[in-house]
Order: C-alpha cells, then structure tokens, then sequence
C-alpha cells in the first residue's frame, strides 16, 4: 500500500494508463510542466509526442482531442478548470456526444475529458463551477464524480478504457485527501455506485466533494441513534439507480448532498427516479441539500454557508426521519 | 494559377473519374431536389449544384485512406471521396440502409470507409475534427492527410482559427479548404470578412495560402489541393485554399429568396461558366476524348443515380425502436416508461 493524495492518485492513473497503451496521449494546457502535478515527470518518461501543452484554446483542443479519438487515439484532455469547459460546449455537445450516434455507430470516440471544480477557495465565479448537471443532459456522454482518491484513480483507469466519451468531474475540494491506495493497478468499473456505510433509518446519497460531508453528517447522527446509509453513486451517468432503490426500499427515506446548483441538478434527477420507482416505499418528503441558485462569490464571508456542509446535512437528516419538526433544507 | 495546362500526375482515366463524380454530384442533387419537391424527403437539404469542381477536384486530390470533414452543404463530400451512392441517397430518405442508417440525414452524411468523418450542421463544428485526424496521423507517424470543408460563413467562426493556430503550431497534416460561394444564406461575404480574399488569414498562422479564382475549374482546382496535400504529407504542415464558387439553388430547398440579395444576371453569368460544361469540352478538345464516350459517361451516372434513388425509395424505414441503438458503443439505452 501507499498513500497518495486525491491528485496523486490521478497522476498515478494517467501514468498506468500511458505505460499500458501506446494509443493514450495527453493534452491540455501547462501539463508539460506538471503545473497541476497530475503529469510528474511524463515528458521525461514518454517524450513530447505523448505529452502535449495545448494554447489557450478549449474549444479548439476539445474538438482535435475527439477528432484523434475518432482516428485511432486514445486522448486524455485536461481542461483544468470546469468552468472552462463552456468555451468548447459546442464541442461537448455537438461533436463529442453526438457523432457516434449521427453517423449511425460508425465513429468510436475513446476520449476522456478531466476538468477540476475549484469551488470554496474565493475564486469568485468565473472560476468556481459545478457543471456536471448541464453535461448529464446531454445523451451521450458517460459522466464520473470520483470522491475519494481509490475511486479517482480506478474509475480514470477504467475510462480510459472505455470506447466512449467520459467527463471526470473531479473535486478540488478533495484535492489533498489522503488514502492508502494498493501498490498494483486497479480499475473502479463504471455506473457502480459505494456503500459507503450502511445503515437502516434513512439513505443518504451524497456527490463528489459533498462525499467527506456527508461521513461527518453520518456520524454526528450515529451518535444521536440514528442509523444512516450512505451512497456515493461515482458515476453520475450511467447512475446505478438500483443501489439508491435498494436503499431506500429498504429505509424509507432519503436525502441527497450534492454541491451543484439546486435547479436541474443532480439531487432533483435523483429525487425523480425514486419519486417515480419507489413512491410507495416512501414514509416522508425527499430532502436536498444543495447549493442554492445563486453565483459563487468573492469573498470568504459570503461564499462558505453556500455548499452542503456536515451541519446542513444532518439537519436535513434528522427533519428526515422526524428527529426535528419539518422545514427547508435548501 | 487558374490555368489548365496538363496536370502532372493525372492520366485521361483519372479526368474522366473526376467528370464522372462531378456529374455524380449534380445528378445526386437533382434528384434530392425534385424528391425534396415532392415531399419524400424530410427536413432540410443544401446542394451543392454549380460547386461540383470545387468538391471533386479536392476529394481527387486525396488518398482512399485520407481523412476529410464536410459541413451542412456536403451531399457532394463523400461523392467526391468514392463513396457509393445508395446508403447516401437512402440516408437522405431517412431509410434504414442509410450510410448512417437513418441517424444523420442530409447535413449529416459519413462514410467512414472511404475517410469521410461525417458533417457539420453547426457551422464550423467539424473543423477541430478534421484538425484531430491529422493530430493522429502526426502522433502515428503515418503520411495520412486531413482534409476540412467549410464555408465563406464558417471562415468567421472563432473554431476555425483556434484550429489552424493548432494545425500551424503542431505542423498538423491538415488542408483546411474554404468553400467560398459568396453568401452565408443571404449574407455577402464581402459584408462579414475582414480580407478580400480569406486565404490571406493563413498568414496569420504561417502557413501557405492560395485562392483559386476559378473555382469552377476542377484541375485549377485539383492543382491547388494537390500542392497542400503534398505539402502535408512531406511533413510542411497545414495549408488553407480558398476557392471561388457559387450554388445554384437558395441556401436550402423551399427558401425563397432569389433576386432578394443576389442579382439575376450573376445567377446567369456563374450558370454560364458551369463547371461540367466546361470540363466536357477540355476533355474533347484538349484530350480528344469523343463525343459517345462522354454520353456513355453521363448515360452510366444517371443510370447510377437512378438505381441509387430506387433503392432509397425501396428500402424500410427504421423501426421507432432503433432511436435507441448507436449512442454508446458500450451500452445501450433504455426506452423512457410510459406514464
């Protein structure tokens, strides 16, 4: 075992990745340089062929990255930022997404995108975007939200893998959490969803850097007698739906972290399906806690009570199984 | 550079394919047209009728195993590429036996057995792709080539210059071809371009440029492509060629603006420079190829076309189920429940 960080984790993947096929390339901005310290030594290792430092041009890069994957290559894409991602949306949307499925099948797109949230370090909101809501809306593409430095690495290595388009989410939040990670190359297989911990009074479900939250939350209320199970679906699209049913079957309850804007988001498509499939298993309203739909702001002072915290996930626990008198948890 | 002096690397076989696919392209779009008329086929179509030398004097210049992108106008693409003419025309149908088995449609033809990496209907869309293809033929080290259609209207797309300022920094292998018929729908492009002519923007991006004034030459044409292509392939990097040209019909068909941004007499005046009539006489009076064999060409096209345009219109439609095939090649997806 060694012990890597959420970010190391995912260097470690890119370098399995490149050591086991000749196909895989990487490319963004300042990768050369290892400026976001996912790409330690790869010059070096794989020479420049392998390792490209792209100009400021998303749009441009995102769409090349998904015409070499059309024609034999197996890209990985950096877009650094989320927020950037919206520079190459017509990309994402138009191409990327939609060329296997235009062209009846004919085109096989093995391409990853890598783009990191960088919410709750004042970065205003230019620079502090959830998006992968706006992306599960868009059919085609395969969506992954890794919380944890195992699941960053072995869900990268499995998406490279895969002979689709995947969009790794990853959390800036959990940048520098550290596990103890196997020595020998792993896959996380894609729509499996974690358990993280089980329990039998109400479900939680909990998203991306919302994931260590909702651990906290958990135990606060282990303390107070209440039992809560915890899922961290990781792959948002295709999302394993059967966990969550499952769960809440059996508690018949559930409450759902997620740090993305409230409207559309991936809490509502989650409350959806289990409105839809497990109404009759529910014994009260299903609680989000979310970001509400405001814009990131500048300051410390204004931006920290936005994104779920221990506090307002345990809140939204205990007005779940009925611990508190009921009220919004928005 | 418009001159028609004997090419260099083609034999009269090779003229006589490249008449052939031209009038491949017309007949093809003709019969979209007048099925388009009738109703038979569904949503929008974009000929390319009176841009046929420009289309296949590119597509001519490549390799079966080089790559190329279209755009929304780009019947004519994969015509020009060698692709058969049943799946394209059973595709425009909405048909099963379409080359993209009724996915894509009119805007959205691919063959990727002969290269073809689909069509844009957004313009500028595909530019990046075609710009990827090249990116692997670099990565690979094979001495394959990139071909990219777009428009006097997609030469303003903020893509397009994110993709040649790659293409010139990486020394991609990839000709960016600017299909410039002189309006985007309705809009001039002396109006909505900063140059006179759109090549001279390849300076911006160090590498070559040249305009083809005589886009109705399919060798001036062909001569111009063959240089970038065998500038690329040396390992040169990218080139951008603009031709000159025009289409007959409206934007699409069903508009109806004619004589309302472009005048009647230049409609008569491109008509009367018309790319097929033209390379009919060079092929007889310059290359003495008679008379019947020319009509046996163009009887065998249209016989072609005919035969292309039966089997669209004889084949199945898909069933409603198969909306659901082809998104992922991993996993398929599931019909939404009904309420």
């Amino acid at each position: 075992m060694t012990t890597m960080t959420y970010l190391s984790a995912i260097g470690q993947a890119q370098l399995e990745a490149m050591e086991e096929d000749e196909r895989v390339v990487v490319l963004g901005e300042d990768i050369r340089s290892n400026l976001y310290g996912t790409a330690p030594g790869f010059v070096e290792k794989f020479g420049r062929e392998r390792v490209w430092d792209t100009p400021i041009s998303e749009e441009g890069f995102a769409g090349l990255g998904a015409g070499a994957a059309m024609t034999g290559l197996r890209p990985i894409v950096d877009l650094t930022y989320a927020s950037f991602m919206y520079m190459a949306m017509d990309q994402f949307v138009n191409q990327v997404a939609k060329n296997r499925y235009m062209f009846g099948g004919q085109a096989t797109i093995p391409i990853v995108y890598r783009a990191s949230m960088f919410y709750g370090s004042s970065m205003a909101a230019h620079h502090s975007d959830r998006p992968y809501p706006m992306f599960m809306n868009v059919p085609g593409l395969t969506i992954l939200a890794p919380a944890t430095p195992y699941d960053a690495r072995g869900l990268l290595k499995s998406a490279v893998r895969m002979d689709d388009p995947v969009v790794i989410f990853e959390d800036a939040t959990l940048w520098f959490a550290k596990q103890d990670l196997p020595d020998e190359p792993y896959d996380v297989p894609i729509g499996v969803a974690n358990v993280v911990r089980e329990g039998d009074d109400v479900t939680l479900v909990a998203i991306s850097g919302s994931v260590p939250h909702a651990v906290k939350a958990c135990e606060q209320l282990a303390e107070e007698g209440i039992a809560v199970e915890l899922i961290d679906p990781r792959t948002l699209v295709p999302m394993d739906t059967e966990a969550i049913l499952a769960s809440v079957r059996r508690t018949g309850r559930l409450v759902i972290a997620d740090p993305a804007h409230r409207t559309c988001g991936a809490a509502a498509e989650i409350s959806a399906v289990v409105a839809e499939e497990a109404f009759d298993a529910l014994r009260g309203p299903i609680r989000r806690v979310t970001t509400p739909d405001i814009q990131i702001p500048y300051s410390p002072a204004l931006e920290k009570g936005l994104y779920p915290t221990p506090e307002r996930i345990a809140a939204a626990l205990r007005q779940s199984v009925g611990a508190v008198g009921a009220g919004t948890s928005a | 550079m418009t001159d028609v002096a004997q090419p260099l690397r083609l034999e009269v076989d090779d003229l006589l394919e490249m008449q052939r696919r031209m009038i491949r392209v017309r007949l093809f779009d003709e019969a979209v047209k007048r099925f388009a008329k009738r109703g038979e086929i569904a949503g929008s179509a974009h000929l390319s009728l009176g841009q046929e030398a420009e289309v296949v004097g590119a597509c001519y210049a490549l390799r079966d195993d080089d790559w190329m992108t279209g755009n929304h106008r780009s019947h004519g693409h994969p015509i020009g590429k060698g692709s058969p003419l049943g799946p394209l025309m059973a595709e425009i149908f909405g048909k099963r036996t379409g080359v993209c088995k009724g996915k894509g449609g009119s805007m959205h033809l691919a063959d990727f057995r002969v290269g073809s990496l689909g069509e844009s209907g957004v313009v500028g869309s595909a530019v990046p792709i075609a710009t990827g293809a090249a990116f692997t033929a670099k990565v690979l080290g094979t001495d394959q080539v990139s071909l990219c259609f777009f428009g006097d209207g997609g030469a303003n797309q903020g893509v397009l210059h994110e993709s040649m300022n790659l293409a010139s920094i990486w020394k991609l292998p990839v000709i960016y071809l600017c299909e410039n018929n002189h309006y985007a729908v309705t809009t001039p492009a002396s109006e909505a371009t900063s140059v006179a002519n759109i090549a001279d923007r390849a300076v911006a991006y160090s590498m070559p440029g040249v305009t083809v004034e005589d886009g109705q030459d399919v060798l001036a044409v062909h001569r111009a492509v063959d240089d970038a292509v065998e500038h690329a392939r040396a390992g040169g990097g990218p080139s951008l060629v603009e031709v000159k040209t025009y289409r007959y019909s409206e934007h699409s068909e069903g508009l109806r603006h004619a004589g309302v941004y472009r005048p009647d007499d230049e409609h008569a005046y491109w008509l009367s420079r018309d790319p097929i009539v033209r390379f009919r006489g060079v092929l007889s009076q310059e290359h003495d190829v008679d008379g019947e064999t020319l009509d046996a060409l163009e009887a065998e096209v249209k016989a072609e076309v005919d035969e292309a345009v039966k089997f669209a219109r004889d084949s199945e439609f898909p069933e409603p189920a198969e909306a659901y095939e082809d998104l992922y090649s991993t996993r398929v997806v599931t019909p939404a429940p009904t309420a």
